[in-house]
């Protein structure tokens, strides 16, 4: 079985746990104490992973360190219909948005590590690189949306929706609202929606409170 | 605003484990503070002006007070008592009041909406009569013979079981749980948070535990309680108003926050004011 080195609090570890999820695959989960006990950075986690960070993925001599890759590992492995198909456009906005999510752990991740954990870090600078990419993804589902596609690279989710839902999720962790970005809480409740879906804490379940923003095709 | 009498009261302000000499700076009440390990071993913490404050070392956190306390730091005897595990649960940082972080500490309703399928579930949302007092003697509001249908109330649990909890407001802002304890009929679980005032509206919440379990790893303990803690968090982040209302009138009590009302009566009659908000009549 693939052993997932993770964190139940992690954003980054909870991309791959729900990636597994979705496409049925069984992972088997290996507990790190990343706070308080910063085991990531200890001598047996850093052996495997020298940036001392997690999620870390196990299966046979394979060893990865970098969550997109792993999704793209599950995917390829158990549900190809999550990767990016032979169009070139769809190929590059997989890539694209894979890339990207890199800017999301970054920013929106930094803001709530420094907001929750306390861990240092100039907050200001964290909250506006973060509100920048949710600008960016925002204009990037509304363009989608106006191509007739509902997520990130196709009209079906793929890997890079996954890459980048949960950072964008726990926003408000970080001290960033939401409210502004009507196609995110859109897409994020399709997401929610997934048959398979599950939760980590600050992600709920899907709960009808609040009604469905309106998005109208060639509006803002 | 005057921080009051909750001067004088004890206050955590950090993991004892991980303290070292270069210090951990940090707030209590608007004051900045420094908590650092001195050279003999000991916990040492020093306001901005360089004096040194009342330090106690317990529950695996360190202890201190902007005051003069009047009364020694709280007892938990099971703290002391052979075979438990003691957890360390780690700072989360909370923007709510303090107050307003024990206030939902006690509040049993919440379980089955907020910790759904592991500390509640649906349709078992009904909270049973139980007893709720101000022990005038050891002048703590406690509440016994709570019940509550709870799907995984431990990481030692292995179904669905009727938990018995007692609850104790033992400082303004420190509050210790008392629960079935699976593997052990006979004794308490113990679950405590430890709230580190920081602002009137921002607080570093330190939860604490003394467990008879002798299987979990301490990392799955650890997580388990982080799991709970960071599902309240957001709800504590956007409750309105911000501060803890102390006006009686304000909000409905029911049965199942009949541990608030006293909470809140009982810091009214000490003035425990700072994150409050107080009502004009
Ligand atoms: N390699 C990146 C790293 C993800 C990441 O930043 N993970 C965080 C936890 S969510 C981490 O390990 N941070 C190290 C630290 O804060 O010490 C990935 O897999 O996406
Ligand atoms: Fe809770």
């Amino acid at each position: 079985m693939m052993k997932l080195y993770d964190y139940i609090l992690s954003p980054s570890c909870y991309k791959v746990r729900l990636m597994a999820a979705l496409t049925g695959v069984k992972l088997d989960l290996r507990a790190v104490d990343f706070h308080p006990g910063l085991e990531h950075r200890g001598p047996e986690l850093l052996a495997l992973n020298p940036a001392g960070s997690i999620p870390i993925l196990e299966d046979g001599d394979l060893l990865l360190t970098e969550s997109s890759a792993m999704l793209v590992y599950l995917a390829a492995k158990a549900a190809p219909g999550w990767l990016a198909g032979s169009d070139a456009e769809e190929a590059a906005r997989v890539q694209q948005w894979l890339s990207f999510s890199g800017r999301l752990t970054a920013s929106l991740g930094g803001a709530r590590l420094h907001e929750m954990l306390l861990r240092p870090g100039d907050i200001g600078v964290l909250q506006s690189q973060g509100i920048a990419a949710l600008r960016e993804l925002e204009l990037g589902l509304v363009e989608q949306a106006e191509r007739g596609k509902r997520f990130l690279a196709a009209d079906r989710p793929t890997v890079a929706d996954i890459a980048c839902f949960p950072y964008v999720a726990l926003a408000p962790d970080g001290g960033v609202s939401l409210d502004p970005y009507p196609a995110i809480r859109l897409w994020s409740r399709a997401l929610r929606s997934l048959k398979g879906f599950i939760e980590m804490p600050g992600i709920h379940r899907l709960h009808e409170l609040k009604p469905e923003p309106q998005l109208e095709a060639g509006g803002a | 605003m005057t921080v009051g009498p909750m001067l004088d009261e004890w206050y955590p302000v950090g993991i004892f484990g991980q303290l070292d000499e270069a210090g951990r700076k940090t707030m209590l009440m608007d004051e900045p503070i420094v908590v650092a390990r001195d050279g003999n071993g000991d916990a040492k913490v020093t306001d901005s002006s360089g004096r040194i404050l009342p330090v106690r070392v317990r529950y695996g956190h360190v202890w201190t007070s902007l005051g003069e306390p009047k009364k020694e730091l709280f007892a938990i005897p099971e703290a002391d008592q052979p075979g438990r595990r003691f957890v360390d649960v780690g700072v989360v940082r909370v923007r709510c009041s303090p107050l307003r972080a024990v206030e939902n500490f006690l509040d049993i309703a919440h379980f089955p909406f907020v910790h759904t399928d592991i500390l509640g579930a649906e349709p078992h949302t009904e909270v049973q009569a139980y007893k709720v007092e101000i022990r005038e003697d050891v002048d703590e509001v406690w509440a016994t013979q709570v019940q509550f249908y709870q799907p995984q109330a431990a990481k030692s649990a292995s179904g669905g079981i009727t938990t018995q909890y007692m609850y104790r407001v033992a400082g303004p802002t420190s509050t210790v749980l008392y629960k079935t304890c699976p593997p052990r009929p006979s004794e308490w679980d113990v679950i405590t948070l430890f709230v580190q005032p920081l602002a009137e509206d921002l607080c570093d919440v330190w939860p604490w535990m003394a467990l008879f379990d002798d299987d979990t790893p301490m990392t799955d303990l650890i997580h388990f309680q982080q799991t709970i803690f960071l599902q309240d968090r957001s709800i504590l982040e956007n409750q309105v108003p911000r501060l803890l209302p102390l006006d009686p009138g304000m909000e409905m009590p029911t049965r199942a926050d009949l541990t608030s009302v006293a909470y809140r009566r009982w810091l009214k009659r000490h003035n425990y004011t700072y994150g409050a908000q107080l009502v004009a009549q």
